[in-house]
């Protein structure tokens, strides 16, 4: 389903922290936003999943702006894994999948055979089954990043939006949870720290810095040496390599001391 | 299923609960008795059994069972809207409102507070209480969890000081009524209080269980909760008003029993999980077998002298409660 975030401006506590942001996502593709700490990139998610309401601009998804959907009906096209883990003990780890299917029900509402069908799919699409019974106090970090994977597919969403999904796992674990994505064919936004994840994950790379759309497009004409200085302040290049796959390359000294690593205060 | 086996438990504890006292009445007769005046069948027999059973004991039965449903209730669902494992009804204040308004009325008569009874002025205490939390719990317009759990503690302790500050005023009598008001007791239940009570216990725990998929998303973080569709601002309010009514509604007519609300629903998620449409009515039913069972004990450990429900439902529950934490390794997050 279409993404379309249309000159979005958002203010808090009197401080600029999205100005004039657009972009799109659409048929399947994975964009990848990226940029430095700060940036206002989970801002831009919040937008997106319905928790920010934006003074100035439009979210829209499948066509239509999200704050005209009721919570329930956005929650139905668009899905997020987060990084906030709440206190989920005492839910087994299939209770938690079948958290996806709050946004079809109302009060009212009772579980049905789409629902058990949507939890089961989603479980053994996300390889969660071997420990479905389990606390989730007691996995791993790759296996509960798995678990609100499944989450996120119970809710059969049709956008699916991702924060820092691969963050502490290790190497394995990333490369799985970046299969698994793939593999959904589900139009993602996705928020990644790590540039080179960006690369190799991503379509499409969009990139923040301040609060501002600096570039956007494809991976290899996007991550540009100018670009790595002037935002991330890293020297490096990149470069599509025989086996497809985009690898950027840091200078054997890729700090720019010239740069001041904090912004000034302003 | 575990709804119909703690439901058969509950009415076998209130049926043993009313037979036992002072005068031992037989099962059987109690039975006839009860049925006598539930359905007009049968006969009463001796008129002064009749009186016990019916007068005396069943609603006092009636309203332990009503009060600990209501407070474990009440408990659980204020623990997932704070996301805190120690929130109750205590610790947001609620009974302290009940409290001051209580102990007023007790040692400086209705006329203090308008001519409310002391049942009248515990209600107005706990949702005023209530309302000045909400109040403060706000940030930027949103109910802040955390903010709200320190506003509970902080008015808590201020109603608490006044209250304290009152009984200074008090004479010893009136000393010895608010210390059982305090601690709670329901030695004063009468079958005209039960029609109230019955339908806001009932009502609530129904209420509260149908947002029971909303309070289990709650529980995967409030950013994440917006995202699975809840309004979760919204839904924090409505429940905050729901679960202070129905605590205020039962602190009003039994005072202010503690560690009901608190440690029910623990036992319940330790032994069942965390489902709120499982949790909330079983910590109805376990809550009310558990304030029967205490009541029960209360007016016979220490005949021909009663006590307060507060000391025994610590006293009792704590250590299964330390007992069953232990068994439960893998659960550090409570």
């Amino acid at each position: 389903m279409k993404l379309t975030v249309d000159q979005l401006h958002i203010t808090l506590e009197n401080k600029a922290i999205l100005r004039e942001v657009n972009l799109e996502a659409a048929g399947g593709d994975i964009v990848g936003l990226v940029g430095p700490n700060g940036s206002g990139k989970s801002t831009l998610l919040r937008t997106v999943y319905r928790s920010l309401r934006p003074a100035d601009g439009v979210v829209r998804v499948g066509g239509d702006d999200v704050w005209e959907l009721s919570a329930r009906a956005a929650a139905r096209r668009t899905a997020a894994v987060l990084q906030d883990a709440g206190t989920t003990t005492g839910l087994s780890v299939t209770e938690i999948v079948a958290l996806g299917r709050t946004p079809h029900h109302g009060l009212l509402g009772r579980d049905g055979p789409e629902d058990r069908e949507a939890v089961a799919e989603a479980v053994a699409r996300c390889g969660v089954a071997p420990f479905a019974h389990r606390d989730y106090a007691t996995l791993s970090g790759g296996e509960r990043q798995r678990v609100l994977l499944a989450r996120a597919l119970a809710q059969r969403p049709r956008l699916l939006v991702l924060d820092e999904l691969t963050n502490h796992l290790d190497i394995r674990a990333r490369f799985e949870l970046l299969h698994l994505i793939r593999s959904t064919g589900i139009t993602t936004l996705a928020v990644l720290h790590d540039l080179d994840l960006a690369a190799r994950l991503c379509d499409h790379l969009v990139v923040l810095h301040e609060g501002a759309v600096v570039a956007a497009g494809p991976v290899l004409e996007v991550l540009t040496p100018d670009l790595l200085r002037d935002v991330f302040g890293v020297r490096g290049d990149t470069e599509r390599h025989a086996d497809g796959v985009v690898r950027i390359t840091y200078a054997a000294e890729p700090l720019d001391l010239d740069r001041e690593t904090e912004p000034a205060e302003r | 299923m575990a709804v119909g086996a703690l439901l058969v438990v509950l009415v076998a504890v209130m049926v043993a609960a009313v037979s036992i006292g002072a005068v031992n009445i037989p099962v059987g007769d109690v039975w006839g008795i009860l049925l006598h005046h539930l359905t007009g069948r049968g006969t009463t027999g001796d008129p002064a059994l009749d009186q016990i059973v019916w007068t005396f004991r069943a609603p006092r039965v009636a309203l332990a069972a009503l009060v600990g449903a209501g407070l474990a209730v009440a408990g659980a669902v204020l623990q997932t809207l704070v996301s805190n494992p120690l929130a109750d009804p205590v610790v947001l204040g609620f009974s302290y409102g009940a409290s001051l308004g209580a102990v007023l009325v007790i040692t400086l008569g209705g006329a203090a507070l308008g001519g409310l009874g002391v049942s009248g002025a515990a209600f107005v205490g706990a949702l005023a209480a209530g309302a000045l939390v909400f109040a403060l719990g706000q940030r930027q317009g949103r109910l802040a969890p955390t903010r709200l759990v320190l506003a509970g503690v902080a008015v808590g302790y201020v109603l608490l000081s006044v209250t304290s500050f009152v009984q200074l005023l008090a004479t010893p009598t009136e000393l010895r009524t608010v210390m059982f008001w305090m601690l709670g007791s329901v030695a004063g239940a009468q079958w005209s209080q039960l029609p109230t009570v019955t339908v806001v216990v009932l009502t609530s725990t129904a209420l509260l269980t149908l947002f029971g998929r909303r309070l289990n998303a709650l529980l995967a973080g409030d950013e994440s909760a917006t995202a699975l569709g809840v309004d979760v601002n919204r839904l924090r309010a409505v429940l905050l008003v729901i679960s202070a009514l129905l605590t205020g509604t039962v602190i009003a007519v039994a005072g202010g029993v503690g560690f009901v609300g608190l440690m029910i629903p623990h036992l319940v998620r330790l032994t069942v999980g965390a489902d709120h449409r499982r949790l909330l009515p079983l910590s109805a039913l376990l809550g009310a077998v558990y304030l029967v069972v205490v009541d029960l004990l209360s007016r016979t450990v220490n005949r021909p002298n009663e006590l307060p429900l507060g000391i025994l439902t610590a006293l009792l529950g704590a250590p299964f409660f330390l007992w069953l934490l232990r068994r439960n390794k893998g659960l550090d997050t409570i």
